[in-house]
């Protein structure tokens, strides 16, 4: 599994609701159950951090297909 | 006296037939401005005419401040209102609500055939309607750098998803070369930017204004595009045949930018309910794997091996002491024989026999039992032996000891 620090929002909330999922399938070892749990909490807990620190970047596109930065 | 009615009796009554005729209620009227006043109020009135008539017209200020063109004395116009009577005056005037030019009408029949040609060819069908990702790492923006419809956009996302980066492709978003240029901004977003959703907007304008995004070019682009589009140009009901080919249609630039972008409270919230759902699935899993390991803990009881271990035993303790009765049954019996014996033997005793008076008698030279009278010949001697004790006897011949008993008595 992917270390979570460097997951995207995108991907960690997925990852999230695909593990409440598979918790809820209960079709799990009570070991699998709780590294599922484990990973699901630090997941939600990254996914809060990424939103809490986010701020909007904004770039133009130039013709020659370079990002400038506008803020 | 003839039957007559007062001057608000009469009114009235016109007033209602105005109000009932569908035709006057929805009307356009084509004509020419003039007397053109502006009032504080915020209300416009004028005067609608041709070569031979004309008619008052009102456009309240809630009509007048939506309308995209400004009109002047002596444009050509095409009014849109109901008819009704003023009373208070008397007169009968136009309540206006729409006011375009004439010479629009060449535009909207152009707007009417590139439609019906676009649609023809499915390029409005739902089925080529790519959907807007739930969350959009990049989300590529293509209007004018200085547009107001720009700064909207990024408020919005700011507000509602700041985790996003933004891309602007800055494009002329009216004029004769707008419609090149946006085409050339979408291009270019398909060439070097990765993004995963396009918002093609340009705040309110006149017709003309918003022309460029009713142009051919420009919607087949839309098409091209690697991102699904987004479109929101103009206001709520301004449609232009970008908004038809456009993936998604936004009324707005800012309901463009919401509609591309999930609400960050929302995510917010949603995020405590996994987390919150994690917590409670845990807990019950811990629960039912406990329940499980006591069920299993009974069954295991159950089958095991204790209660035929016990079984088995019992079964040997049985064994062991019917053995043991056996054997002391055998004991016993053997124990009366044994007494039986003894009985016979006790019985078979000569020293018993010896009690009850009998004798035993030996030759006394050689100690042999005198068993028969043969044994014994006169003048032998014998030894009597009796209970208690020996007589020492010799044997004689009848006669001489029938003799000595004589002799005796």
């Amino acid at each position: 599994m992917s270390d979570i620090n460097e997951l995207s929002f995108e991907d960690a909330y997925a990852e999230l609701e695909a593990i409440v999922l598979k918790l809820e399938s209960g079709e799990l070892s009570l070991e699998e159950s709780v590294a599922l749990f484990e990973r699901g909490r630090r997941l939600s807990e990254h996914c809060q951090t990424l939103l809490d620190q986010a701020e909007l970047r904004v770039s133009r596109l130039t013709d020659d297909g370079r990002l400038e930065p506008m803020n | 006296m003839l039957a007559s009615y007062s001057v608000a009796e009469l009114t009235a009554y016109i007033r209602d037939l105005f109000a009932l005729d569908d035709n006057l209620q929805d009307v356009w009227v084509s004509g020419e401005i003039s007397n053109m006043t502006r009032a504080a109020s915020g209300h416009w009135y004028f005067t609608l005419k041709d070569s031979s008539a004309q008619i008052k017209c009102v456009m309240w200020r809630s009509n007048a401040e939506r309308q995209t063109f400004t009109p002047a004395n002596g444009d050509a116009v095409l009014v849109h209102g109901a008819v009704n009577v003023y009373e208070v005056q008397g007169v009968y005037q136009l309540y206006a609500d729409l006011i375009r030019p004439t010479g629009i009408g060449d535009l909207y029949a152009e707007f009417e055939r590139l439609k019906a040609k676009l649609e023809a060819e499915g390029l409005f069908d739902a089925e080529r309607k790519r959907p807007i990702p739930k969350f959009p790492r990049v989300i590529g923006v293509i209007t004018s750098a200085d547009a107001a419809a720009f700064r909207d956009v990024q408020n919005v996302l700011r507000r509602r998803f700041p985790l996003a980066k933004v891309v602007l492709s800055p494009c002329l978003v009216q004029g004769d070369e707008a419609p090149a240029d946006i085409c050339r901004a979408i291009e270019r977003m398909n060439r070097h930017a990765e993004v995963d959703v396009v918002l093609l907007v340009r705040g309110g304008g006149s017709l003309e204004d918003l022309w460029a995004f009713n142009d051919e070019r420009v919607a087949r682009m839309i098409c091209e595009s690697r991102a699904p589009v987004i479109s929101g140009v103009g206001h709520e009901t301004d449609f232009t045949i970008a908004d038809f080919v456009a993936d998604l249609r936004a009324p707005t630039p800012s309901v463009a930018a919401e509609l591309a972008t999930p609400n960050i409270d929302d995510l917010r919230h949603s995020i405590r309910t996994l987390d919150t759902d994690l917590q409670q699935l845990m807990a019950s899993r811990l629960v039912s794997h406990g329940d499980a390991l006591d069920t299993m803990r009974r069954s295991l009881r159950h089958v095991s091996p204790e209660a035929r271990v016990r079984t088995l035993r019992q079964r040997i303790d049985d064994l062991n002491s019917r053995a043991l009765a056996a054997e002391r049954n055998r004991l016993a019996l053997w124990g009366e024989r044994l007494s039986a014996r003894t009985l016979a033997l006790h019985a078979a005793n000569p020293r018993g026999i010896l009690k009850r008076g009998y004798a035993i008698v030996y030759r006394s030279d050689d100690g042999r039992q005198v068993a028969s009278v043969s044994d014994a010949s006169p003048g032998v001697g014998l030894t009597i032996q009796l209970h208690d004790g020996e007589l020492k006897a010799r044997v004689e011949d009848k006669d001489s000891h029938e003799r000595y008993k004589r002799t005796l008595f």
